[in-house]
């Protein structure tokens, strides 16, 4: 049985059954949970980019008043690889407390050299991150047919160097995590993405049973890819308690999110491109290197935060050459941030694609329809493209007159959400006809509740009022962290199958043949003291659409752009987007909203700095990391693809991934020159503008990328086959 | 197949800087929410210097500031009671004279709405009125809140929810939640000093906060909703075969 086609509540805008509970303050999260005799965690974190830490002395915090534990973060001797690196950890009866005794521990450490830019790390000489492996990772190389022969024969050829920051997480909820430890059980309530997957964690690091374990997320402040694992913050905190005899609460601060939590790699793509006179693609090369922090030999596939990311993005061509590397730096270490890899991919492929179609006089509009693979972006941009006025917006580069210069630009995503088989809920129908739905899922801000509620209300054929969603809890039935835009397409289908066998047991006890709707009350006070438990599953035929058809969203931007003062204004963004079956066209539209101001962002302001000379991260607050705030809001118009027959799908990573591209594509129609590495400050404008000498570009001359991309090609490379997303 | 259309349509405000604007008169950051004469001595008495402030602030004002400060007792560093008028209850706290408002009333008083994000001025998340003015809490010490009224998302209503509240839950204004308590104390405000704000008053007055999960249009929807004006967000059926033939 499909979804029903007639609907009372499926697709229709919905407020979440949680938003009271926010909005009075009654909504307790992580960083909310106070325990009796609770204390204080906190952490001491390096000063140094590089040591080996010979010795910790925790003897005079430990006397230090209110204080109940101290503890290393690992057995001594060890060795930090980057500033904010966690060194030990206090717990005591305030925060005053524990901010004191931090500043008594001593260590003893010896400084090592470091290297903070990869342009420096990438270089034969620099000193090494990780002793024993090179900066420069190896290299993921990929080849299809007779590339250099394609570009000899191409109409048009572009090359151009295109290049993206570390961009950071920053939920407003910090991460962190509340234990109680009860003799040898243990619970613990974390502000993270996946319940399950954090137990599993914690169990392993800290060698305790699963089934001793609990932990709880009822509310959290949202993560973006930053929060799947207990992480060093998480682990120490059980430590502590253990070791205090006392619940302890260990919330990181502002500060400590910019040094260690995760963080969106940096990309340096060199992309060449080839094309027919029409615009027909017949050649991708493409070589990028990027940091994800101090480790970089590691996974460099998109999806678990490496430097990698998809390529060739969306289009594709007859001859292809990749090759992708990882550089190490002493930073802190990248992790998923929403959408991985995609936002940076689109960035290169969409601003070369944007330079060539100048080159070569085509509509940046037709060549992405005559270049695109997916028949549901083609046919997003057309729809898009009107709604937006393309045609009558669309000029010649830098054509506009005045000092403040209009510019439009589009860009696409690729998406597949895919799910997880195994997620389970369960439904309980008591004999008042209330109903209670238990999911092991969580919701981050993205609305999974609501999701929950809708569909269970919606099945059943009872009032939304009569169910309520409970989530956040390792008691609950297994679900899935929330990543990769799945937790919908993972937990509705689960909710549909144990509505459907709760209402196969109602209907038997009650002796009533459809108990929705109408008779719903007085089917359900037939089961007096033993309400109604439907168990299910996953199941084929409600969200299997996304994984065997790619989705698909297209994204157009309408920017200002001052020539004197080098300020971008984002005027507007339409966003076409494909949604599979609506489940609450009021969350999701809050959701694609998020993706969008996300996007604008990561285009126009956000960049972690590290200083060169010290190692430190220069900007670990909101004063210098610009988050978008309300005067930045441009009018953001949304068509939603409503297509029950793919079932359902998530789209909180897709609607992010164009944003930055359709912004700089704008920026580089207004101006008339590509301002080619993101975030697309004042500064970076004047110099392409040629009314500032190259800022943004000071600390590098084009030798040393000359030299960094020829290091990179000399490196060992592994060939992989990767998935092509489009 | 449906084509949804929905359309947050929000009109650029003026401010032409693309970066964070300035505090608003109305917001928490501004001078009349925290109250200027409180904090500023307290800034000259901890950076016991003054040539370089007198020269901006005024030598005559400075001094007599000074003398004002110097006057009182100095307290602390140990705790001492510390009487919190919260949500019209008189409460006493033992708190070292360094505890902020924010703290004190997340940790000593129970009430978890006002969230801690930046600790620095920057995010509004931790905004309560004080006397009917929003204010940043953690730019407070809870010495200072004494003999103030202090209002926060829990003492805004006994029953039920306020109609920014109501507008907020209806018009989706937030996502995880954690920024809403805030934004909601400072649209009260708005909306109490100005009835019928505008799209660009309402921006201005929520330019001191900061939403990571990109609330703001529906935010803005809801702070004009419950000021009785037109809903600004719709969402329409399109059929598909109109859009997309
Ligand atoms: S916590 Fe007070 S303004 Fe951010
Ligand atoms: S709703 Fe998550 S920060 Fe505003």
């Amino acid at each position: 049985m499909p979804w029903p086609e007639k609907n009372r509540y499926l697709g229709k805008p919905t407020p979440r059954a949680d938003a009271p509970a926010k909005v009075t303050g009654r909504a307790k999260y992580t960083a909310d949970v106070v325990k009796p005799g609770m204390l204080f965690g906190a952490i001491l974190r390096s000063k140094w980019p590089a040591a080996e830490v010979r010795a910790i002395n925790l003897e005079k915090a430990l006397a230090a008043p209110g204080i109940k534990a101290a503890i290393t973060a690992q057995p001594v001797p060890f060795i930090v690889n980057y500033y904010g690196d966690e060194l030990a950890a206090v717990a005591g009866t305030s925060r005053q407390a524990v901010l004191d005794a931090l500043e008594l521990i001593q260590v003893d450490a010896r400084p090592r050299a470091f290297v903070t830019q990869e342009l420096d790390a990438i270089k034969p000489d620099a000193p090494r991150v990780v002793p024993d492996s090179p900066n420069l990772g190896e290299g993921k190389a990929r080849e299809t047919g007779d590339v250099d022969a394609a570009f000899a024969s191409s109409a048009g050829v572009i090359e151009g160097l295109y290049e993206t920051q570390v961009e950071l997480h920053h939920p407003l909820e910090p991460q962190g995590s509340a234990v109680l430890w009860d003799g040898d059980e243990m619970t613990a309530w974390s502000s993270t993405q996946g319940v399950h997957g954090v137990r599993t964690a914690f169990a392993s690091s800290l060698e305790v049973p699963q089934n001793k374990i609990r932990v709880l997320c009822e509310y959290m402040g949202g993560g973006f890819g930053s929060k799947f694992m207990p992480g060093v913050q998480g682990i120490l905190c059980a430590r502590l308690a253990k070791a205090a005899g006392a619940p302890v609460k260990l919330m990181i601060t502002r500060f400590e999110q910019a040094l260690a939590v995760g963080n969106r790699p940096s990309s340096h793509q060199k992309i060449k491109l080839g094309a027919d006179a029409t615009g027909k693609l017949t050649a991708i090369q493409l070589e990028s290197f990027g940091t994800p922090g101090h480790r970089s030999g590691a996974s460099t596939g998109g999806g678990s935060g490496g430097a990698a990311f998809p390529a060739p993005y969306i289009y594709q061509a007859p001859a292809t050459r990749i090759k992708q590397g990882s550089v190490a730096i002493n930073a802190g270490q990248s992790c998923a941030f929403r959408a991985p890899g995609h936002p940076v991919a689109s960035f290169g492929i969409e601003s070369a694609l944007d330079d060539l179609a100048v080159k070569l006089g085509v509509d940046p509009v037709a060549i992405r329809i005559l270049n695109d693979p997916l028949e549901i972006r083609r046919r997003e941009y057309q729809v898009g493209a009107e709604r937006f006025g393309w045609k009558e917006k669309y000029r010649q580069p830098g054509s506009s007159s005045g000092p403040v210069k209009i510019g439009v630009g589009c860009a696409g995503s690729a998406w597949n959400s895919g799910m997880v088989r195994e997620t389970q809920a369960e439904v309980q129908i008591n004999s008042d006809g209330t109903v209670d739905v238990h999911c092991g899922i969580q919701d981050l801000g993205t609305g999974s509740r609501s999701v929950v509620q809708v569909v269970a209300a919606e099945m059943l054929g009872i009032d939304l009022a009569l169910v309520t969603a409970h989530v956040g809890d390792t008691h609950f039935p297994p679900g899935p962290s929330s990543g990769g835009s799945r937790t919908t397409s993972s937990i509705a289908p689960a909710v549909y199958d144990a509505c459907e066998k709760a209402l196969a047991e109602l209907k038997e006890r009650s002796g009533i043949e459809d108990p929705r709707g109408a008779n719903w009350k007085a089917a359900c006070e037939k089961l007096a003291a033993f309400p109604v438990q439907g168990h299910g599953r996953w199941r084929e035929g409600l969200a299997d659409g996304g994984s065997k058809v790619a989705q698909g969203g297209v994204q157009f931007a309408e920017v200002e752009v001052d020539t004197e003062t080098g300020f971008v204004k984002v005027r507007r963004v339409l966003v076409v987007q494909d949604c599979g079956q609506v489940v609450n066209s009021l969350t999701c539209e809050s959701q694609i909203n998020g993706g969008v101001i996300m996007g604008l962002g990561y285009a126009l302001y956000e960049q972690r700095m590290m200083d060169r000379t010290t190692g430190v991260v220069l900007n670990p607050n909101f004063e210098t990391y610009k988050l978008p705030g309300p005067a930045d809001m441009p009018e953001i118009d949304i068509l939603m693809i409503d297509q029950p027959e793919r079932g359902v799908i998530g789209i909180g990573e897709p609607c992010t991934v164009p944003t930055a591209s359709a912004i700089a594509n704008a920026v580089a129609n207004a101006i008339g020159v590509r301002v080619a590495s993101l975030p697309i400050t004042p500064d970076k404008v004047l110099a392409a503008l040629g009314k500032v000498p190259g800022a943004g570009r000071q600390d590098t001359t084009a030798l040393e990328i000359e030299q960094a991309f020829a290091r990179l090609a000399a490196a060992p490379a592994t060939t992989a086959r990767e998935e092509i997303h489009a | 197949m449906a084509l949804y259309a929905s359309r947050a349509k929000i009109r650029i405000a003026a401010i032409g800087f693309p970066m964070k604007s300035t505090p608003p008169p109305t917001g928490p950051g501004s001078p009349t929410g925290l109250s200027t004469p409180v904090s500023r001595r307290a800034f000259l008495r901890g950076l016991s210097t003054t040539a370089l402030t007198a020269a901006t602030l005024g030598a005559e004002s400075v001094a007599a500031e000074l003398a004002q400060g110097n006057a009182e007792q100095p307290r602390g560093p140990a705790a001492l009671p510390v009487v919190l008028t919260i949500n019209g209850e008189k409460r006493t706290f033992s708190l070292e004279p360094r505890v902020t408002l924010l703290e004190a009333l997340r940790q000593s008083a129970g009430i978890t709405s006002p969230k801690e994000v930046c600790e620095r001025a920057t995010c509004g998340a931790c905004t309560v009125l004080l006397d009917g003015v929003p204010v940043y809490a953690c730019m407070i010490l809870a010495i200072e809140a004494q003999g103030r009224a202090i209002t926060t998302v829990e003492g805004l209503s006994r029953e039920g929810l306020t109609p920014v509240q109501k507008a907020m839950v209806e018009h989706d204004g937030l996502q995880c939640g954690f920024c809403s308590p805030g934004f909601v104390m400072s649209l009260t405000a708005l909306l109490k000093s100005n009835p019928h704000p505008t799209e660009e008053q309402v921006r201005k007055a929520c330019s001191g906060h900061l939403c990571r999960c990109g609330s703001y249009p529906h935010i803005f929807a809801a702070a004009l909703a419950a000021s009785g004006g037109r809903p600004v967000s719709k969402i329409n059926l399109i059929s598909h075969d109109h859009a997309l033939a």
